[in-house]
């Protein structure tokens, strides 16, 4: 055999071993579950089942960052969410601001160690800058200041931006942000307050 | 007269303009100096560690004769032969032969207190973290001795065995799976590169200096919390926010997780017990 060959067949040969010891990535998804299911345990309202996956958040793992997933399939995920956007009864959007931010700045719920009886908080600021007082934001979303004196307060705005908040998915497939109503994280009332905080003109946002 | 009205209006408009553009001035003022003053504070930090304390208690630990075979974690092969501690941890986490199974630091040391020490499992596992006051870990001390013990030396973790490759996929896996109510994963917060919560700034855990930056200063004594803190604790509680379930110590998942970020530190200086606000 000539040297090239040889060559040629360690490569082939060390494909294959390759080949043999890596899973495909359908085999690495099913085999991960069943390691993180016995690698937790269940703990107040945390139960085991929240390691299953709905269909969005299956689609969105497997593309890793928003910005990797394809067009079709955002599109097709964000008219399934818009489709389960269940809007207020009342017509109403809009709630109190002060309410609103306290929800914003408040980070509590649903983790292990939280009372399941107490409000969720939105943690609003962990991710955006709101308000000029408010130093102390986070950066992963993006800046809210003067949402409202943007965009205004027609019913359209306020029916979007409430959807927004329950449904950050309706919009953005795999966005970073919770879907704060459609995961019961947030009540109607406390989204309604969110809206407020983000377009009253008396908001801090606006002001 | 008409003239002079509208002059009137646009010096209000421009000294509204100007008033209001040094407010966004001054707030960014103070936006940079919290920034910094949140430097200052980190570096404060650096000039004396606590978790000499643990690192101590920790050599002790591994040197005495303990368990109910009354024989110390001397013998205990880190992966590098029995009893060699320096440099160990920054090839960790690997695949030992004699469990046939990839561990991680925390789990080695149980495998070896049940198997040298003649501990229970139960008894090896109890208590894995300090409770902050009087109750403190030992697993937490252990650690900071042989952490302490990779100072300076380039992390190196390998993906030979078909057991570190399969826990490397799992862990990046495990890393990109949302879950829980808030949809979750850890690369929502450590899979974009200048991001921060609040003003903590978030290390991108898939990029190479982010990775070992921040994989290289744990262990970290924790100032807000008294204790020094462990990888396994560092992932207990990013869970926890995460809305999962509680993360079992030393479980798989843990082990899988630790490798894949371990790995994409590769070649960073290891430098912890480090010391973290």
């Amino acid at each position: 055999m000539t040297r090239k060959t040889i060559l040629a067949v360690i490569a082939a040969m060390a494909l294959i071993a390759g080949c043999a010891t890596m899973m495909s990535d359908a085999e690495v998804s099913k085999k991960s579950l069943q390691v993180m299911k016995s690698s937790f345990k269940e703990r107040g309202q945390a139960k085991l089942d929240r390691l299953d996956q709905d269909e969005v958040q299956a689609a969105c793992s497997l593309y890793g960052t928003p910005d990797k997933v394809p067009k079709d399939v955002a599109q097709r995920l964000e008219q399934g969410q818009l489709k389960a956007v269940r809007y207020p009864a009342d017509g109403k959007f809009v709630g109190d601001w002060k309410a609103g931010e306290t929800i914003a700045q408040s980070g509590a719920g649903k983790q292990f160690n939280d009372d399941p009886t107490r409000p969720s908080g939105a943690n609003c600021y962990a991710c955006h800058q709101l308000s000029k007082q408010e130093l102390s934001f986070g950066t992963i979303g993006p800046t809210l200041l003067n949402y409202g004196k943007l965009r205004g307060s027609s019913e359209e705005t306020r029916k979007y931006t409430y959807a927004k908040v329950y449904n950050s998915n309706a919009f953005s497939a795999c966005s970073n942000m919770p879907r704060f109503g459609h995961n019961g994280i947030l009540t109607e009332q406390q989204i309604k307050d969110v809206v407020a905080l983000l377009l009253d003109p008396e908001s801090p946002v606006n002001k | 007269m008409e003239e002079s009205r509208k002059w009137a209006g646009w010096s209000a408009i421009t000294v509204a303009a100007v008033f209001a553009a040094s407010i966004a001035q001054m707030a960014g003022a103070q936006q940079r100096t919290a920034v910094e003053d949140i430097a200052r504070y980190r570096e404060l930090l650096q000039d004396g560690n606590p978790a000499e304390l643990w690192e101590l208690r920790g050599e002790t630990l591994w040197k005495t004769k303990r368990g109910p075979k009354g024989v110390s974690l001397e013998g205990c092969d880190l992966g590098l032969g029995s009893g060699m501690v320096k440099g160990a941890y920054a090839a960790m986490p690997r695949y030992f032969a004699d469990a046939d199974r990839v561990m991680d630091l925390e789990t080695r040391l149980v495998h070896c207190m049940v198997t040298l020490q003649g501990f229970s499992l139960a008894d090896a596992k109890k208590q894995p973290f300090g409770n902050g006051t009087d109750r403190k870990s030992d697993m937490e001390a252990l650690v900071a001795f042989i952490t302490a013990e990779s100072k300076g030396v380039p992390m190196n973790v390998g993906i030979t065995h078909p057991k570190e490759q399969e826990a490397f996929q799992i862990g990046r896996s495990m890393f990109f799976h949302r879950g829980g109510p808030h949809d979750f994963a850890c690369a929502t917060c450590h899979g974009e590169s200048n991001k921060r919560i609040r003003l903590q700034d978030l290390p991108n855990l898939l990029e190479p200096g982010d990775a070992q930056r921040a994989y290289t200063t744990w262990p970290a004594y924790r100032v807000s919390q008294g204790e020094l803190r462990t990888f396994q604790w560092r992932l207990y509680d990013c869970f926890r926010q995460q809305r999962f379930p509680e993360l079992e110590f030393t479980s798989d998942g843990s082990i899988a997780l630790t490798l894949f970020l371990a790995r994409n530190a590769n070649g960073g200086k290891f430098n912890a017990p480090a010391i973290k606000r």
